[in-house]
């Protein structure tokens, strides 16, 4: 049972003490309690480097990209470029050539169905996803499907939260022409056998687009191990800005596609009668880009890279066990979504007692977790529930959070005398 | 923890536990579906209005302990009074919850609605609270898809 000196029962070596000094929002109080932030799949906090580098970047090379003869100019270009470089890097991509700076996941997945999928569906297509989706890699299609005379299929997930193997395989045929998956999942956290789904749907000649918002966090990631056509990511849920991603494509596929937005920056020449493009990655990033945003992820990058992915992975597995031993030893606590392999997340219910009401009572002894549907709906229908409250988990997260966390939860439920 | 037990008193838990006024309203010439889409609660109240005069009221839907039991007061409360009195009478709902009433405001003449009093202190509740009211308001506006068009359609609640 939760004592007070759990800190030192998780083996893993990170000094969890030491990551906490460069997260200065860790230390707040919230209603007169320390601020316990469990609502990390909805963003993370931000570390002093990546801080700093906003700062200095404002203050010693702010210029616009691509075009100044000037110093300045060029160091703000070197460092934009520099970014991209460290996320290749990050991702195990071939070339930064691959790597397209977006505003999000979100976008990245905008990006993809506009420009390759109006170019390359068609009616009477198939477009597979599955049931585990954020509504970010859900609607894109369905509007994608509605315009193109499409067909959005969705491959199902068992009781526990894991999708169906051999239903997703059933789902894929000579018509699927994209298959859109998330690696891990925003409401549930599980964590989905991407590599395998991927050469399947490659065995039918499908395209993969993996929505990796949550996965980056938490998983070494490897493009090219996993063989995906398309992933996306959103910077600041990996302790970067808002407002920034990635999206990761093939080379020969981002060639393939037409520009998305037009504007400065993606062409090659304009005359009033024809306009020739830039190739990638300048085709997709039209206009004056978010070039602080881009140099503040890759510190975060930097960041991360310095523990290194996989003693992250490491600390947090403990941690997360941890997490489901101390809340499944709440009476009425029910968890929702039970999968074979998690990452980032555990959603539950405590007793009947409505997420909201939950998060709300949560929140006065300074524990933020979040309460609702978590942009799944289809998820949250599929699992028969209205909405779940939801403790997602950072590697500057401790045990001693975990137990604060479970004896708010005890507390709310004197609330709702229950 | 005194505001978090000004907010779930007793009677809004019993309210949320114990819905009055629970059902489909097969009389209704009036009803309204409302939302929070961003947190997914909803409800369906249906409105039986007769010369001015809300005569029956119901109610369906899900949301958290302060949506379900402001639903349920709310039916409870505005049985019987006349469509003008109902609108004045969440007027000065949402003041209170929002904490927007005057020095002299008359808590007491909101009757067991000033129950929810402590929504005030948790300003992201208030629109859990004041969902129903405001669904209210649409219905009074909105005829029931099965009913006749009425005199009555042509109120408007605030």
């Amino acid at each position: 049972m939760a004592t007070k000196h759990q800190g030192s029962s998780l083996s893993s070596s990170l000094d969890v003490e030491r990551v906490r000094r460069d997260f200065p929002a860790l230390a707040q109080k919230v209603h007169g309690h320390p601020l316990v932030y469990l609502d990390n799949a909805a963003t993370t906090q931000k570390p002093i480097a990546v801080l700093d580098r906003i700062r200095q970047n404002y203050i010693e090379e702010c210029a616009n990209i691509h075009r100044g003869v000037y110093q300045l100019s060029e160091r703000a270009t070197v460092a934009h470029e520099a970014a991209r470089e460290k996320i290749r890097d990050f991702l195990g991509a071939k070339q930064s050539s691959e790597i397209i700076f977006v505003r999000g996941a979100t976008e990245g997945i905008n990006l993809v169905a506009q420009s390759y999928g109006r170019s390359h569906i068609g009616e009477g297509d198939e477009i597979l996803i599955t049931a585990m989706e954020h509504h970010s890699n859900i609607v894109p299609w369905q509007m994608l499907c509605q315009e193109r005379g499409a067909r959005l299929k969705v491959a199902p997930m068992d009781d526990h939260g894991d999708l169906i193997l051999s239903d997703y395989e059933k789902l894929l045929g000579p018509r699927t022409k994209l298959v859109a998956l998330t690696l891990v999942s925003n409401a549930l956290g599980t964590v989905n056998p991407a590599k395998a789904m991927i050469a399947s749907a490659h065995r039918h000649g499908a395209v993969v687009l993996v929505d990796a918002a949550q996965a980056v966090p938490h998983c070494e990631l490897d493009v090219q191990d996993l063989d995906c056509d398309f992933l996306v990511f959103s910077g600041h849920k990996i302790y970067g800005p808002t407002g920034i991603g990635a999206l990761y494509g093939k080379q020969r596929l981002l060639e393939s596609m037409p520009p998305w937005q037009g504007g400065g920056d993606m062409i090659m020449s304009v005359t009033f009668e024809k306009t020739t493009y830039a190739p990638t990655p300048a085709k997709f990033e039209a206009g004056t880009p978010d070039i602080n945003g881009a140099i503040a992820l890759g510190e975060a990058i930097d960041y991360v890279q310095s523990f290194g992915m996989e003693a992250i992975e490491r600390y947090e597995a403990e941690l997360i066990a941890y997490a489901e031993s101390a809340l499944t030893k709440i009476p009425g606590l029910r968890l929702i979504g039970t999968p074979k392999h998690r990452a980032g997340a555990i959603s539950f219910m405590l007793g009947d007692i409505h997420p909201h009401d939950v998060g709300t009572i949560l929140d006065r002894f300074g524990v933020a977790i979040r309460a609702g549907h978590h942009c799944a709906q289809p998820t949250m229908k599929r699992m028969g529930v209205p909405g779940t409250a939801r403790a997602s988990f950072a590697f500057y997260n401790k045990p001693e959070e975990i137990d604060a966390l479970a004896a708010a939860l005890v507390e709310t439920q004197k609330v709702f005398r229950t | 923890m005194n505001e978090l037990d000004d907010l779930y008193q007793e009677v809004i838990l019993d309210h949320q536990r114990n819905p009055r006024n629970y059902a489909k309203l097969p009389t209704a010439n009036h009803q309204a579906e409302g939302a929070n889409p961003l947190c997914g609660d909803h409800v369906t109240v249906y409105l039986d209005v007769k010369d001015g005069v809300i005569h029956d009221i119901s109610f369906q839907g899900e949301g958290c302990a302060i949506a379900k039991a402001s639903a349920s007061m709310m039916t409870s409360v505005v049985k019987g009074k006349s469509l003008a009195d109902a609108s004045d009478t969440f007027n000065r709902f949402h003041q209170m919850i929002t904490g927007g009433q005057d020095p002299c405001f008359d808590l007491e003449a909101l009757g067991k609605l000033a129950a929810f009093s402590g929504v005030s202190a948790f300003p992201v509740r208030v629109k859990c609270a004041s969902l129903a009211w405001h669904t209210l308001n649409a219905a009074i506006r909105e005829t029931s898809p099965t009913a006749e068009p009425s005199e009555d359609s042509k109120h408007t609640g605030k």
